[in-house]
C-alpha cells in the first residue's frame, strides 16, 4: 500500500483525486468484474439455502434480494431428514485424528532429521521427500486389501491410517525446514547440560515451532475434511460417512433438489471458512507451503 | 562449537572425537521408527503392490489372480475407446480430456492470476480483491461442484449464467449436460476454485520487486506495459514456476469435482484419468486395469515432480 502511494505521490486536491480516480477507471472496473464473478456463485447458492423449496422452483434467487421470505427450514430438512448432522459429525471425527497422528509423528520424524545425526540421515530424507509424488491412486486397492486383511475396514482406523501416511511426507518436509532454522546454540547448550533428545525436541523444539506446527495442522485439517475421494473407498458404512460422500449421494437420492443441496454444501463449507477468516495467516502459510502436494 | 574449532583449520580434524552430543547416535532412528513403519507399511509397500497388479487381473473381491504382461496397457492405449480413442478427430477419452484439463486449466489459472495479481496491486482495496479470489481455496471440490451446477442450471430461473445470457436473448445451454461444453465447464469452475492461489502467489512475488527499479524505468519513460513485460515478468518466473508445478499436479489428480457435479457424464464425456482409474477399479471391478491407469497417473507426476525435488535441493539449508 504504502509504497504505491509513494511512487504515485498522493494527490493534494479533491479534482486531482477524482481525476485520478477516472484515469485508473477501468482497473477499477475491471477488478469490480473479477470481484463480481467470483463472489455471485456461492452468493447465489447462500442465498437459495434460505429459501423456501416452492420460491426455488418459481422465482431465481436474484429476485428474492427484493422480496424478502428467507426460512431455515432447509437446513432443519438437511440435518434430521440428510443425515447431514451425524455427517458433520462423522467428518469431525475423520479430521481430527487425522490431523494429529501425521503431526505427531511427523515432528518426531523432522526432530531426528534436524538434529541428532545418525547414518543415511539425508538419504532417507530425501526418500521420503519423494514419497510426495506417489498418488493416492496407488494405494488405494492394496490398502483397502490391507484394511481388510487386519479387519479395520468396518470403521474409521482405515482412513485415519491412509490419511497420516499420505500426509506425513509433506509434514516431515515442512517441519524439518522448519526446525533447522531455530538457533543451533540452543538445542546445543540443552545438550551440554544433560538433556535428553526426547526432553529438547518436548521444551525446546515444539515450543518454539507453534506457528509451523500450526500452518502444517491447518492445511492438513482442511486437506482431510475437504477429501471425498479416500473416504468413499475407505468408508464403506453409510452411516459413518462425512458430509462430502453424504451431499454427493443427496442428488442420487432425491435428485437434484437445490433447497437441500444448497444448505448441505454450506454445512460442507462452514468449517473451513471458519478456519479460513479466524486463522488466515497460518492458512496461507500452509497452503503455499503446502504446494509441493 | 569452541571445543572442536582448530585455529587455522577448516571442518574438523580427521581422527579427533566429537563431543558426545554431536556424535552420530542411532537414536535418531526412534524418532524416525514410526514413520517408517507407516510410510513402508501404508505407502511404500501399496506402491509395489499397484506395480506389481498392473501386470495382472484380479478377481472382484480385487485379489490377484493371474499374470497377463503388458496387457493392460495395450488395453488401455490401444483398444480402450473411452480412455484413448485415436479412430475419430480429434482425438477423444479420458486422457484427451486430461490433456484438456492441462493446457486450458493451467493457462487460464496463470493469465488469470497474473491479471489480479497485477490489477489489484493498483488498488487500495487489494487486499480484499484477493481476499475474495482466495476463498475458494479453502472450500472442498465437492462444495464448488455443487455452487458451480447450481451456476449452470439450464433452468434460467435457477442458473445464473443461463440467466445472464438470456440478457442477451440467448437460449440457455445445458452446460454439463452436452458432450462438447461439459468439460470446458468443469474447468472452468476448477479455474474459479484455484486462481486465488496463482494468485496469491504471484503476487507476493509482485511485493518484493524493488519499487525504486520501477520508479527509475518510469522516469526514463517507459510504459506501463514495457514495466510489466521486461521487468515484472522475468522477475516472476520462479513464482510462475512453482505455481504451474502446482497446477499441474493438481491437473492429473483432479476427481472430486468431476465425480460430483457429473459422475463423468454425459455418457462419460467428462472422464479423466483418476476418473476412469477408480471407475475401472471400483465399480468394474477390474483392479489390475485400474492399477496400470494409476501407474500411468504415477509416471505422468514422477517428470513434474522431479523438477520439484531439484528445486528444493537447490534451497536446502545445509546443517
Amino acid at each position: 500500500m504504502a509504497t504505491a502511494v509513494a511512487v504515485e505521490r498522493q494527490p493534494r486536491t479533491v479534482s486531482a483525486r477524482l481525476l485520478r480516480f477516472i484515469q485508473r477507471s477501468p482497473v477499477h472496473i475491471a477488478l469490480l468484474a473479477i470481484s463480481v464473478v467470483w463472489l455471485v456463485p456461492t452468493v447465489g447458492l447462500a442465498v437459495t439455502s434460505f429459501r423456501p423449496r416452492g420460491d426455488i422452483q418459481s422465482s431465481s434467487w436474484w429476485s428474492s434480494l427484493t422480496d424478502f421470505s428467507f426460512t431455515l427450514h432447509n437446513y432443519e430438512l438437511v440435518l434430521d431428514n440428510a443425515k447431514m448432522g451425524s455427517s458433520f459429525v462423522n467428518s469431525l471425527i475423520i479430521t481430527i485424528p487425522s490431523t494429529l497422528l501425521p503431526l505427531a509423528i511427523g515432528a518426531l520424524a523432522a526432530y531426528a532429521f534436524s538434529w541428532i545425526s545418525f547414518p543415511f540421515r539425508d538419504t532417507i530424507f530425501l526418500l521420503i521427500v519423494a514419497l510426495m509424488v506417489v498418488p493416492i491412486q496407488m494405494a488405494l486397492v492394496p490398502l483397502l486389501i490391507l484394511f481388510r486383511d487386519f479387519g479395520v475396514a468396518d470403521w474409521y482406523v482405515g482412513i485415519w491410517l491412509a490419511h497420516t501416511a499420505f500426509g506425513l511426507p509433506l509434514c516431515i518436509f515442512l517441519l524439518r525446514n522448519f526446525f533447522i532454522t531455530l538457533p543451533r546454540d540452543l538445542i546445543e547448550a540443552a545438550r551440554v547440560d544433560g538433556a535428553s533428545n526426547v526432553r529438547i525436541f518436548l521444551k525446546v523444539v515444539v515450543p518454539l515451532s507453534v506457528p509451523a506446527l500450526a500452518s502444517f495442522g491447518i492445511f492438513q485439517f482442511l486437506w482431510v475434511w475437504n477429501d471425498l475421494l479416500m473416504a468413499l473407498i475407505f468408508v464403506q458404512d453409510s452411516d459413518l460417512w462425512p458430509m462430502t460422500i453424504r451431499i454427493n449421494q443427496m442428488q442420487s437420492t432425491y435428485g437434484i433438489e437445490w433447497h437441500l443441496l444448497s444448505a448441505g454444501a454450506f454445512l460442507l463449507m462452514i468449517v473451513p471458512l471458519i478456519v479460513f477468516f479466524a486463522l488466515q495467516r497460518y492458512f496461507v502459510q500452509g497452503l503455499l507451503a503446502g504446494s509441493v502436494k | 562449537m569452541s571445543s572442536t574449532a582448530v585455529p587455522g583449520s577448516v571442518g574438523r580434524p580427521r581422527g579427533r572425537r566429537l563431543p558426545f552430543y554431536k556424535r552420530p547416535s542411532w537414536q535418531g532412528l526412534f524418532f524416525i521408527l514410526p514413520a517408517i513403519f507407516l510410510l513402508g507399511l501404508l505407502v511404500v509397500w501399496p506402491l509395489i503392490r499397484t506395480i506389481y497388479f498392473s501386470f495382472g487381473d484380479t478377481n472382484s473381491r480385487l485379489q490377484f489372480t493371474r499374470w497377463v504382461g503388458l496387457d493392460n496397457y495395450e488395453r488401455l492405449f490401444t483398444r480402450d475407446k473411452e480412455f484413448l480413442n485415436t479412430e475419430v478427430f480429434p482425438p477423444e477419452g479420458a486422457l484427451i480430456n486430461n490433456l484438456k484439463w492441462v493446457v486450458v486449466y493451467t493457462s487460464l489459472c496463470l493469465a488469470l492470476g497474473l491479471l489480479i495479481a497485477i490489477l489489484a496491486a493498483r488498488a487500495r482495496y487489494e487486499s480484499m480483491v484477493k481476499a475474495i479470489v482466495f476463498v475458494p481455496m479453502a472450500i472442498s471440490a465437492t462444495a464448488v461442484a455443487i455452487i458451480w451446477k447450481f451456476v449452470y442450471d439450464p433452468d434460467p430461473n435457477i442458473g445464473s449464467l443461463n440467466a445472464f445470457l438470456g440478457i442477451f436473448s440467448i437460449d440457455p445451454v445445458a452446460w454439463y449436460g452436452r458432450a462438447d461444453v461439459v468439460n470446458y465447464a468443469l474447468i472452468f469452475a476448477y479455474v474459479w476454485a484455484s486462481t486465488g492461489f496463482a494468485t496469491v502467489v504471484i503476487s507476493a512475488a509482485l511485493k518484493g520487486i524493488s519499487e525504486e527499479v520501477i520508479e527509475a524505468a518510469r522516469t526514463d519513460g517507459a510504459s506501463e506495459w514495457d514495466i510489466f513485460r521486461r521487468i515484472q515478468l522475468p522477475l516472476l518466473s520462479l513464482p510462475i514456476a512453482v505455481v504451474t508445478v502446482w497446477l499441474l499436479i493438481n491437473v492429473i489428480k483432479v476427481f472430486d469435482i468431476i465425480y460430483v457435479m457429473t459422475g463423468g457424464g454425459p455418457g462419460g464425456a467428462s472422464e479423466v484419468i483418476a476418473f476412469s482409474m477408480v471407475d475401472e477399479t471400483f465399480t468394474n471391478a477390474e483392479g489390475g486395469y485400474g492399477a496400470a491407469i494409476a501407474v500411468v497417473m504415477l509416471l505422468l507426476i514422477i517428470p513434474i515432480m522431479a523438477f520439484n525435488i531439484r528445486r528444493f535441493r537447490s534451497e536446502r539449508v545445509v546443517n
